[in-house]
């Protein structure tokens, strides 16, 4: 496992070799871009227009995750809300995912402000998604100490583990 | 307002971080709105029109955080 990230003058900045460059590619790609469809609209030419997309929650809880109500109590507000925005939010995802997989090679990874952005909610979000698909907790740490290592969800919470290190010192260089 | 509620997933450091590039809080008043967060469930983060606040909460989405819209009272 690398060392994170740091803070240098060219940007912030990580070390990956090929296993983690491949890994992360990998997860990113088939966990959020095959996952978070291109926003949808109707086939009404205006609706179209105006990107007007669904307007239902939906059913899959990685998706409702992602995507979440708007109005705790108002489910007429929550349906507008979505119509408006999840098309947008959708593509702003998926172009987050694209930019953290196009910059994601072996070796050293210098990225500039606005890719240290995308990084970190691609990440984020690839946590979101594997974080609903584990149902990880808050007491991770106690939960792996008793699967132990020849558990079959093992490697998949080290994983995850792995891209919490990496978000978090990702956040401590960008501060 | 708009409400940001708890979740497993969030790191507090990213919460944090998030509170303070989205709204401009400084470091303190984000650290206390992120424990707010973790140790009560939830928290207010800001209160505006209904507009703004669909904004905000937009942009907190965009951040993969849960928040939500509620009418004062």
């Amino acid at each position: 496992m690398g060392h994170g990230f740091t803070s240098t003058r060219e940007g912030v900045s990580a070390h990956l070799d090929p296993a983690e460059a491949g890994v992360l590619r990998s997860l990113v790609a088939s966990m959020v871009l095959d996952v978070v469809e291109p926003g949808e609209t109707g086939d009404d030419p205006l609706e179209r227009a105006l990107r007007i997309g669904p307007a239902t929650e939906p059913t899959d809880p990685v998706l409702a995750r992602l995507f979440p109500s708007a109005y705790a109590d108002d489910d007429a507000a929550s349906a507008e809300f979505r119509r408006y925005t999840e098309g947008d939010l959708r593509d702003a995802k998926r172009a987050d995912a694209l930019t953290l997989i196009e910059t994601a090679a072996a070796g050293r990874v210098t990225l500039t402000t606005e890719e240290a952005q995308a990084w970190l909610r691609a990440l984020n979000d690839l946590r979101l998604v594997l974080g609903v698909r584990l149902e990880v907790t808050e007491e991770i740490r106690e939960e792996m100490a008793e699967m132990g290592d020849d558990d079959p969800r093992y490697p998949a919470f080290v994983t995850y583990e792995w891209l919490t290190y990496l978000q978090d010192t990702l956040v401590q260089a960008l501060w | 307002m708009t409400i940001v509620w708890n979740d497993p997933v969030n790191l507090m450091s990213y919460v944090t971080y998030v509170f303070q590039s989205v709204f401009g809080y400084a470091r303190e008043k984000a650290e206390k709105l992120m424990l707010d967060v973790h140790h009560k469930g939830r928290a207010v983060v800001s209160s505006g029109t209904r507009e703004e606040m669909e904004r905000d909460v937009q942009t907190l989405h965009s951040y993969g955080l849960w928040a939500t819209l509620q009418k004062d009272g």
